[in-house]
């Protein structure tokens, strides 16, 4: 098993013009609303990093009790979705603080703007996500449970501080939890993806 | 020998990793290392000692993380004061005959400054402050701040080290594969703060091997006066069943930094994964080889917290139009506190394409220390153009540099001896590349010659306080021609002898040349091409002027600045100025199924059209009709839009963005006095406290503005006392507050507890991500407003009266 925290950077993935406009709230797109999205993509498709490191935990469940070696907590749907893995790969992933300067600056200039934005970073940071558990059940000839995020059906974000512990996120990507427990920059996920046998 | 002494003329070597060790040694994954000076001091002395012993000059102390966030005040004393005396122990059982020092190390804290992250500058200051206390008083030799992945942050920690002893600081960032901070800093703008603000030497470490980190190392050396640090890990680490090792030998590691030694890098040493071998077979090569000598760079040099901007051959812009000077709707924006309207100015004239932000706030009527600092903060914020400070205050101008993420450039410094000795401290401790006047005691000089004597007098005395020459930059003030027609002659040619015989940079207030005479901009941008061929440097000038970016266009391709003429071929079209009937001519048919091409514009979302047409409409039409009969059946239809299902919220966001753009020019036709009409309700709008999500917030203020409200924006993270104090000021009937997260309910329903308290007659509007109208009940909100247009609605009920209760 690796347990060092290994950190890697990905190309970038394609982009999916529907997702974004979901994330918008957007159920169909006028014209005008087409031409913002393109415009927001060019704009942030230089900026955008697509980074991730992770590190592998040993795993038993004692009832809804998670034990991953390092950390252990109760919580019955995580126990379920990851029922019978003996170990999961446990991953931060960023698209970097470049797409909170381009939110912030619109959400003072443009907050129509700061909305799509804000849309495109949530599906540019998911679409990283998938490239990872991708990349890794490939490289590694295994499979994936679907990943687990803090914050998913009620698992609380305090777990964030135990992840935090265990994968040194703020020396390896440069992503940094905050008093309210949310990450900057914003567009990072955290997750547990079980390794099936 | 103290380590200054030794650091002058010797090649200096660090150890190297050391938390890969104490892993070897037991150290449990999520355990705390610094706990191991007590603990394991034996472990901690032996490392140190084999150190030494493999030939190292200096070792860091085990107190990476040892600061108050993480351990209590006596707690984080005897931890710094044990990592200490292990590191003493080492260096006397140490058998190498080498100079030994001991390094106090600092580590970054974990968080993420504001503001995108949620730690204070300050506090951030106070708590790398309480760390270098305790190490100078424990008897460390030098310190180094090391690893360090964001710009603010190494600034904060720098800061701390100055203010809190005199030992010499050693700063050394993290550098990723692209050649940058992860927070964006290059190398060049590292070593324009680092150095401006004193650090001794300056450098790289971590997160790569040091062949990756080459590219960092020959940026770092090309722009440092001071001597450049490099401690990169040994290559990748990989796992080879089940352990980790790193991918590049104690060989190739010494090979890949001793050819960088031989480029001038003087301090050198690993970080993670290097052991004592690697550093035995470093330092044996290091002693073959000759220290280099550290030559001063003479580079004129601003930074922000992502670049550098170096003043060289090519002229430097910086945009003069946040400054409240000659500028109604400015002094408005200021006087209300109306930092979007300030924030548009800088994105605009970066748009433009000026390299540097001159930022004036100076009003009589306004607290200039807290305005010029929060407006530098906003602007940084957003803006990654760095700033010059213009102010005559000298309190404001220390608390904005002291704020700001970068090295600033300062607006300005004359010959005065009162002015002198209320800048040159500033610059010497903050850093900062400063104008000065040729001016002094008896005004302005006419002659030349006199203001030359005074840039002399002004380099003398910078001299004094240990500013180097390449940190002042000339302005020999540029005079009204309407006045003296000679006015000009005299500001060139004193620029011209202090650009040839100082050797300093020199920049302009251009557009002052012009004043009294009609067209000014044709005057300024032939005197701007004047000075530029003069040795002018920089010049403080409007954007917007076609003339002046004429000329610097023109004159970059003239002077073969302008490789391949790109920049000006790009440019070249918008120096011809288009009349204003021909600019906008729209296809007519689009527009058939819209009552008007103004609301046409707005329910479309065409901000730049929809600001045009109303400009047009001015001139026929009375300003409350244009907002009556067109903007509000607009929004009336764009919001019935939303709320059916048959809009989105971008959709409404852009036709509210056009609205926006038609009204400012509605209110920029109006008289000053009446943009605040008594007949608008006020709405206090805030993010609640611990939260700093603000999306729907602004979203909410943009909406109501559009529907005549006075919004009056708190912004985000506010405390409750501050909403109400607000509130009561304002004697404002609304009250806002958003929150995105459930953490930060509480704080939602403390404000309206205090609402309630102290100002009875303020309804609390509620709204944010986690909200519903379950929550909103039970901490007792007036309202629930799912939506912006939500909270439009009920304002506009309240306000008329339908449901005053």
């Amino acid at each position: 098993m690796n347990t060092e925290i290994i950190t890697k950077s990905y190309p970038q993935p394609p982009f999916c013009e529907k997702e974004i406009l979901r994330y918008a709230g957007c159920k169909a797109a006028n014209e005008e609303t087409q031409l913002l999205l393109q415009s927001c993509i060019d704009e942030a498709k230089c900026r955008l990093l697509y980074n991730v490191c992770w590190r592998e935990l040993t795993f038993d469940t004692d009832g809804n009790v998670c034990n991953f070696g390092l950390f252990s907590f109760s919580f019955e749907k995580l126990a379920k979705n990851l029922c019978g893995c003996k170990s999961v790969i446990l991953f931060c992933a960023t698209v970097g603080i470049a797409m909170d300067r381009l939110i912030a600056k619109y959400n003072r200039l443009s907050p129509a703007r700061a909305v799509m934005l804000q849309a495109l970073g949530s599906e540019r940071v998911e679409a990283l996500c998938d490239s990872f558990c991708e990349d890794m059940m490939k490289s590694r000839n295994i499979t994936l449970r679907p990943r687990f995020s803090p914050g998913y059906g009620d698992l609380p974000l305090a777990v964030q501080r135990d992840i935090f512990s265990v994968l040194d996120c703020s020396k390896r990507l440069a992503v940094f939890l905050n008093d309210s427990l949310l990450m900057s920059p914003s567009k990072s996920v955290t997750a547990f993806a079980g390794i099936c046998e | 020998m103290t380590f200054s002494e030794f650091l002058k003329d010797n090649i200096v070597c660090f150890d190297g990793g050391m938390g890969t060790l104490l892993q070897a040694r037991g150290l449990r994954p999520g355990e705390l290392p610094e706990l191991w000076n007590i603990t394991h001091s034996d472990v901690i002395t032996d490392i140190h000692r084999a150190y030494y012993d493999a030939g190292s000059n200096v070792v860091s102390t085990n107190t990476f993380g040892a600061n108050i966030l993480k351990f209590s005040s006596d707690e984080l004393r005897e931890i710094i004061k044990a990592a200490l005396d292990n590191a003493r122990a080492a260096k006397e059982l140490s058998t190498s005959k080498k100079e030994k020092f001991i390094a106090l190390d600092i580590g970054p804290t974990g968080k993420l400054l504001r503001p995108l992250g949620d730690l204070d500058f300050e506090d951030a200051v106070s708590v790398f402050a309480e760390t270098v206390r305790i190490g100078a008083e424990f008897g460390a030799d030098l310190i180094i701040i090391e690893t360090m992945n964001d710009c603010y942050e190494t600034k904060a920690a720098l800061l701390a080290a100055k203010e809190n002893s005199t030992l010499p600081v050693i700063v050394s960032n993290a550098y990723g594969e692209d050649g940058k901070l992860m927070t964006g800093a290059s190398p060049g703008a590292m070593v324009a703060m680092l150095e401006g603000m004193g650090a001794d030497a300056i450098g790289a470490n971590c997160s790569l091997g040091p062949g990756q980190l080459r590219g960092v190392c020959e940026e770092l050396l090309a722009n440092a006066s001071i001597p450049v640090m490099l401690q990169p890990n040994a290559g990748l680490p990989k796992s080879i069943d089940g352990k980790t090792v790193f991918d590049i030998t104690a060989d190739e590691f010494a090979d890949e930094v001793i050819s960088l030694v031989k480029k001038g890098l003087r301090v050198i040493g690993g970080c993670c994964g290097t052991t004592p071998d690697y550093i035995r077979k470093l330092s044996q090569r290091a002693d073959a080889c000759r220290p280099l000598d550290i030559t001063p760079k003479n580079l004129t040099v601003v930074s922000s917290y992502t670049h550098a901007v170096v003043f060289g051959a090519s002229p430097i812009l910086i945009g003069e139009r946040i400054n409240p000077t000659g500028k109604k709707r400015f002094k408005q924006a200021l006087l209300e506190s109306d930092m979007d309207y300030i924030l548009t100015e800088g994105v605009n004239q970066q748009d433009k394409g000026v390299h540097i932000l001159d930022v004036n706030v100076g009003l009589p009527d306004i607290d200039e220390v807290e305005m010029l600092k929060n407006t530098v903060c906003e602007l940084q914020a957003i803006i990654d153009l760095p700033l010059q400070i213009d102010t005559s205050d000298a309190a404001a101008m220390e608390t904005a540099l002291r704020r700001y993420n970068g090295k600033a450039m300062i607006n300005s410094v004359n010959g005065k001896a009162e002015s002198m000795a209320a800048v040159f401290p500033l610059v010497k401790k903050y850093g900062g590349l400063v104008v000065a006047l040729t001016l002094d005691e008896n005004g302005i000089p006419e002659s030349a010659d006199d203001r030359f004597a005074i840039a002399e007098k002004i380099l003398r005395t910078a001299e004094e306080y240990g500013i180097d020459k390449k940190d002042i930059i000339f302005d020999t003030l540029a005079m009204t021609i309407s006045a003296d027609t000679s006015a000009a002659l005299s500001t060139l040619s004193s620029l011209k002898r202090i650009k040839n015989e100082l050797g300093c940079h020199t920049s302009l207030g251009v557009s002052n040349v012009s004043f009294g005479l009609p067209n000014r901009d044709a005057i300024n941008g032939t005197f701007f091409a004047l000075a530029l061929e003069n040795g002018l440097s920089a010049a403080i000038m409007n954007p917007y002027s076609v003339d002046m970016m004429r000329t610097y266009y023109t004159y970059r391709a003239l002077k073969n600045l302008d490789e391949n003429c790109s920049d000006y071929i790009s440019a070249a079209d918008s120096f011809t100025v288009v009349s204003g009937s021909a600019a906008v001519s729209e296809p007519k048919k689009s527009t058939e199924e819209y009552k008007s091409e103004l609301q046409h514009a707005i329910i479309k979302g065409f901000k730049d059209k929809a600001g045009e047409i109303t400009l047009e409409l001015l001139k026929s039409t009375k300003p409350l009709d244009i907002v009556q009969n067109e903007i509000i059946p607009a929004l009336n239809t764009v919001g019935e839009g939303f709320e059916k299902k048959t809009i989105y919220l971008p959709q409404l966001l852009m036709s509210a963005e056009a609205a926006k753009s038609a009204f400012e020019n509605i209110k920029a036709s109006l008289p000053a006095d009446s943009g605040k009409s008594e007949a608008n309700a006020t709405f206090v709008i805030a993010t609640v406290k611990g939260d700093i999500h603000d999306i729907g917030k602004n979203i909410v203020k943009l909406l109501l503005e559009n529907y005549g409200f006075n919004v009056v924006d708190l912004g985000r993270d506010v405390a409750p006392e501050k909403i109400v104090e607000a509130v009561v000021s304002h004697h404002a009937p609304f009250a806002g507050l958003s929150a995105l997260m459930t953490t930060t309910v509480p704080a939602m329903e403390e404000t309206i507890g205090l609402l309630r308290e102290k100002a009875p007659w303020c309804k609390a509007v509620v709204g944010g991500a986690v909200l519903t109208q379950e929550y909103a009940d039970r901490i007792g909100a007036d309202k629930y407003a799912k939506d912006a247009m939500e909270a439009v609605r009920y304002a506009e009920a309240v306000s008329s009266g339908d449901m005053n209760t």
